[in-house]
């Protein structure tokens, strides 16, 4: 009995303390110094409509558009209220479908192969990044939707790339919808 | 390569450096001196404060284990109320609705447990009350139930008359231990671009014009804790794999070090407690070869490119990148499934049912053993079930008296300990061959073959270590696999915590002797290859043939 009543006094220190006080406190370093992530890096256009997070992938099935990894979340892909992996393994006869359907749609052949994370889910389904390399590979097709020049396409992906940990990783990434946003832009300037 | 060696050094490397220093002070924090006067001692009159009358007097070990059970009984049935009322609960802006019982006494066994296995995916299922006030609670007092814990184990070691009491550990564990590193690691977290937000999922009009709802919330508090704690449990369903759970390379290389930063300290508290540091040095040793090795493993299995995709028209030099993000680089998925399963963590950075079947298996390894560092407290403690066993089984081969720092090892403390490490053995096997036989696993699978299998053994493998990830594509939330790994889970907790407390209590029982220049040194390589060799006797011999049906079968035929 006088555990119980030991118990409940700490549980309601702990509530107190390590709940409600570290919540609050974490909270307001959120609002204070990061305000646009620590609501999770939304972008809005010229209206302030909500477009998507920066964080978070979104479908792209037009050509005039980079396309992003293919995704497992929700029924149709890149549901971001039930992230999801495929959770298949790498042994499965499914894989192999997926990767044939999206080897037919980006026109891969032998000489001229599919980079793997374009044929590969992500774990969420919402990775937002492609490789630098994987933008180049679908660079002829959107400079063609768009009737632009490819090698300023090009041009754009490289100023876009980055390296996400600088020294200790080899690949250099791009943003698929910033490069998307940025595409937009330049078509709309010219 | 190169990349890939820089990185493991890079967070395991770097995270054994700082273990040390806040190993130091994970000792003064739980185990102030007596009396103790200053800093430590007056946070120990705020918490009798807090505790009120019974937390002035030490505990031995019985009273210390019936004031653990009776705070984790609390914690269970608060968090089991919070989770089933949550509909009519305040703080859920996202109109979450009432969780199916099952699935509640799972979720509240898990997190209770320390495990965070989860049937059930966080921005679907709960109200950021469930979140914050029933499961984040539990991974900060779960969490500081194992330290205090391994405190107390380490006080009898060291031949103190009392254990200590759980009402003050659990604080301290919390307070001073737990806190202070989650208020540093959440702001850096929030600091790194991670959401912490009270508002429900933010409506997004896409670029191609259709409407995208995306789920986020009062992420970094809740993730930092998750992985201090060896918790694991995500906010989001596909935990730090998702994009707004873990956004960039560094928060990922800040999560892993984190996942393995208390675990690896917990070694120099037991050491400084017992005052046997160079013992504990070995031990440590003992625990970072398993883990490279098993590092070694799953990284060099997974540079293997997808299998599904051999011949097609698709570049084969990047190894397998089936549900892994980008941003954390090749390296880190791998490495972070051998950490997060050494460690009872359970977290994933990338999708363990998609490993390549070799490197699937390391991370079963890990929970097969469950003492490669390990869980917060019980790591140390699991290890220690192995040091007893090791001792006793050298004492029989050289012929003398086994004994551990000076305490003789019989035959009922070789018991309690052997008792403890088959019960884990029990639950994987015997849980796995039940559902095995049954439609009650055989109809939840979701791939075909021995992989199949694996998803089943993984399950009750996970539960019973308290880890809590998964190979996420079993469709576990159902009444039977919510009811059985709920009660593996709970079991699984309090049995390696109440047998190492009884052996302890049972050691203080007797005389301590010295130790002479024939006792067997707890220092010296001999003592780590006999450590070394009883754990992989005991886990190999345990588990192989399991492991034979599953990964290994399914690498023999598929892989090339």
């Amino acid at each position: 009995m006088q555990s119980l009543i030991a118990s409940i006094r700490l549980v309601i220190a702990t509530m107190l303390i390590c709940v409600v006080g570290y919540a609050a406190v974490i909270w307001s370093v959120g609002a204070i110094f990061t305000p646009w992530t620590a609501q999770g890096s939304l972008i809005t256009d010229a209206s302030g409509k909500v477009i998507s997070s920066q964080l978070i992938a979104q479908k792209f099935e037009q050509p005039k558009y980079f396309w992003p990894r293919p995704s497992s979340a929700g029924k149709e892909g890149y549901d971001a209220t039930s992230a999801a992996g495929s959770n298949k393994s790498p042994t499965s006869e499914e894989l192999t479908e997926r990767a044939k359907e999206l080897i037919e749609r980006y026109g891969a052949t032998p000489d001229r192969p599919l980079p793997p994370e374009l044929a590969a889910a992500s774990g969420a389904g919402l990775d937002p990044h492609i490789s630098a390399h994987a933008a180049l590979f679908q660079a002829q097709r959107v400079a063609e939707a768009r009737n632009l020049p490819q090698p300023e396409i090009e041009k754009l992906i490289q100023q876009h790339a980055f390296s996400p940990g600088g020294f200790l990783t080899p690949d250099r990434l791009v943003n698929v919808l910033e490069l998307n946003l940025a595409l937009d832009k330049l078509a709309s300037s010219r | 390569m190169t990349y890939a060696i820089l990185f493991v050094a890079f967070i395991v490397g770097g995270t054994a450096l700082i273990s040390w220093p806040l190993g130091r002070y994970m000792n003064w924090a739980m185990d102030p001196a007596v009396p103790d006067t200053g800093a430590a001692g007056r946070f120990t009159r705020i918490f009798q404060l807090f505790g009120g009358p019974l937390t002035r007097a030490p505990q031995d070990w019985k009273r210390y284990m019936l004031a653990m059970l009776v705070f984790n009984v609390v914690m269970f049935v608060l968090s089991f109320g919070i989770l089933a009322l949550q509909h009519v609960l305040p703080l859920n802006p996202d109109g979450m609705g009432p969780i199916e019982g099952s699935l509640v006494y799972n979720t509240a066994a898990s997190f209770t447990s320390n495990t965070n296995l989860q049937h059930y995916s966080g921005e679907s299922t709960l109200s950021y009350l469930s979140q914050l006030g029933a499961l984040m609670w539990l991974q900060f007092v779960s969490a500081a139930t194992g330290i205090a814990a391994l405190a107390a184990l380490a006080r009898g070691l060291a031949g103190r008359k009392e254990l200590g009491n759980f009402f003050i550990d659990v604080q301290r564990a919390s307070f001073l231990v737990l806190l202070p590193m989650a208020l540093v690691v959440a702001t850096m977290m929030v600091l790194g671009g991670m959401p912490m937000t009270f508002q429900g999922a933010a409506v997004a009009t896409t670029l191609e014009g259709a409407e995208q709802t995306i789920a986020r919330g009062p992420v970094a508090a809740f993730l930092t804790i998750k992985q201090l704690g060896t918790n694991g449990g995500g906010f989001f369903g596909p935990n730090a794999t998702h994009p707004l759970e873990n956004p960039t390379f560094w928060t990922n290389a800040i999560a892993l070090s984190s996942i393995i930063i208390i675990p690896m300290s917990c070694v120099w508290m037991f050491g400084r407690i017992i005052g046997r540091m160079r013992h504990a040095s070995v031990v440590f040793a003992v625990m970072m070869i398993l883990l490279l090795v098993k590092i070694t493993g799953a990284v060099s299995f997974e540079t293997a490119p997808t299998q599904a995709f051999a011949g097609l028209p698709i570049e084969q030099n990047v190894g397998n990148l089936e549900g892994k993000e980008l941003r954390f680089g090749t390296t880190s998925g791998p490495t972070w499934a051998v950490i997060t399963t050494s460690t009872s963590n359970g977290s994933v950075g990338a999708m363990h049912d998609s490993l390549n079947p070799m490197a699937g298996l390391m991370p079963m390894i890990g929970m097969w053993l469950n003492a490669t560092f390990g869980g917060v407290g019980v790591g140390m403690i699991n290890m220690f079930l192995y040091i007893i066993v090791g001792v006793f089984i050298s004492g029989m081969m050289v012929g003398r008296t086994p004994e551990y720092i000076g305490w003789r090892v019989e035959a009922r403390e070789v018991k309690f300990a052997i008792l403890a490490l088959l019960a884990h053995g029990l639950f994987v096997l015997g849980g796995t061959a039940v559902f095995a036989a049954t439609p009650w696993g055989t109809e939840t699978l979701n791939n075909v073959g021995p992989h199949g299998f694996s998803e089943m053994l993984y399950e009750f493998t996970s539960a019973s270590a308290n880890n809590g990830s998964g190979f996420e594509g079993l469709g576990d939330n159902t009444v039977p696999w919510n009811v059985a790994t709920g009660t593996v889970m709970l079991l699984a907790r309090f049995i390696p915590i109440i047998l190492p407390l009884a052996i302890v209590g049972s050691l203080m029982a007797k005389r301590r002797t010295a130790e002479l220049a024939g006792s067997l040194s707890v220092e010296g390589g001999t003592f780590a290859t006999m450590l070394l060799a009883t754990i992989i006797v005991i886990g190999a011999l345990t588990f192989f043939p399991a492991a034979t049906l599953g990964p290994i079968a399914e690498h023999m035929i598929y892989m090339n």
